[in-house]
């Protein structure tokens, strides 16, 4: 378990220079799940503690957004004036967001050859 | 009481009180989810989100000081990302496959969050740089914070956006899905993870590993369309 916490580490510190060094906007971390992926094709899977450490992390994924949206009551006071046209805005987009996706899967699924089964 | 007081402020200034709260606002607020039989309202980013905020505000403890203490969650951040590969590669042999109707989807997807959130805010009357800030939404923040630097928006306004984008999606996202008859997995974690990025897909992980990994993709994806389909329209629409 300890060498795999390593190596994400790693992955994300080799991510972060990668970017810095090459000047993209990408965040490091992005980079670093890339490299992962590459390793585990090489590899032809994914050990299993490996896998545990990615289900303990991913399954609590919520908990390690609350900082950030705790930072939200830095800019309250922004919102004051537009809040309700803003929250209308977001709100509506997002869930057309979603359907639109949701809408054009379906279809185009349906007509394809994958069939994928219901979780 | 003094005594009392004097406690308070040795704590009020080291990382643990607030690295505690934290994580305490989330296991309740998961409890409580879970408990309600995953009621969409009490969505636990939403409910821990609103809790600590209601905390900080009665405390009269500014962002920063909570942050010491908090940062330490928020770095996990960085790791969960580079282990998002893992559930993507147990899922690439489907993905290969999929790959028409998802790319065709997060390009209607990602056009559609993008220009709904200017015409909406439009006919509600938003000024223009909060009609810029507001297009890249949908996508990750360290990136729609560059697009809307890019584009004159204003990135700290569009940091807000995002986050408010991600707790509607988590809130919302699957009660609007199971309203339109949505019950596949993939279908269903990949809306999430295209319109409402990294939140959403914390909730599509609550769903299944597979809706997780769909909405990490998802995620992906739509961060690196975003950055070029946010400028192409705004400069179609003369706002850029």
């Amino acid at each position: 378990m300890a060498s795999f916490i390593a190596l994400v580490l790693l992955l994300q510190l080799v991510g972060e220079i990668t970017v810095r060094l090459l000047g993209i906007p990408v965040p490091g971390p992005v980079i670093g799940m890339l490299l992962l992926f590459i390793a585990l094709s090489l590899n032809g899977g994914a050990p299993e503690s490996l896998s545990r450490l990615a289900d303990a992390l991913l399954s609590h994924l919520a908990l390690l957004f609350v900082p950030a949206g705790v930072g939200v009551i830095s800019y309250l006071a922004w919102l004051v004036d537009d809040w309700l046209p803003i929250l209308i805005t977001l709100i509506g987009s997002t869930l057309i967001a979603i359907a639109t996706t949701a809408f054009t899967l379906r279809l185009l699924m349906r007509r394809g050859t994958v069939k994928a089964e219901d979780e | 009481m003094s005594e009392l007081t004097g406690i308070w402020v040795y704590l009020a200034e080291q990382p643990l009180l607030w690295l505690t709260v934290t994580v305490s606002a989330y296991a309740v607020a998961h409890q409580l989810f879970m408990a309600s039989g995953e009621f969409a309202l009490l969505n636990p980013v939403l409910i821990a989100v609103a809790t600590i905020v209601l905390v900080l505000l009665a405390t009269d403890t500014p962002y920063a000081t909570y942050f010491t203490g908090a940062q330490f969650v928020h770095f996990l951040l960085g790791p969960a990302t580079v282990l998002l590969a893992v559930p993507l590669y147990t899922q690439a042999k489907q993905l290969r496959k999929q790959w028409l109707p998802l790319g065709a989807a997060l390009l209607v997807g990602s056009t559609a969050a993008i220009t709904s959130a200017v015409a909406i805010g439009f006919v509600l009357g938003l000024d223009q740089s909060v009609l810029i800030s507001l297009m890249p939404k949908s996508a990750t923040t360290p990136i729609a914070m560059a697009v809307a630097e890019q584009l004159n928006g204003q990135a700290s306004l569009t940091a807000v956006f995002v986050i408010f984008t991600g707790i509607t999606g988590a809130v919302a996202g699957v009660p609007l899905l199971r309203l339109l008859g949505e019950r596949n997995a993939d279908i269903k974690g990949f809306s999430l993870g295209v319109a409402a990025h990294g939140i959403a897909t914390a909730r599509a992980f609550q769903h299944s590993r597979k809706a997780g990994a769909y909405a990490g993709l998802g995620m992906g994806l739509n961060a690196a369309l975003t950055a070029l389909l946010a400028p192409a329209i705004a400069w179609l629409l003369g706002l850029y």
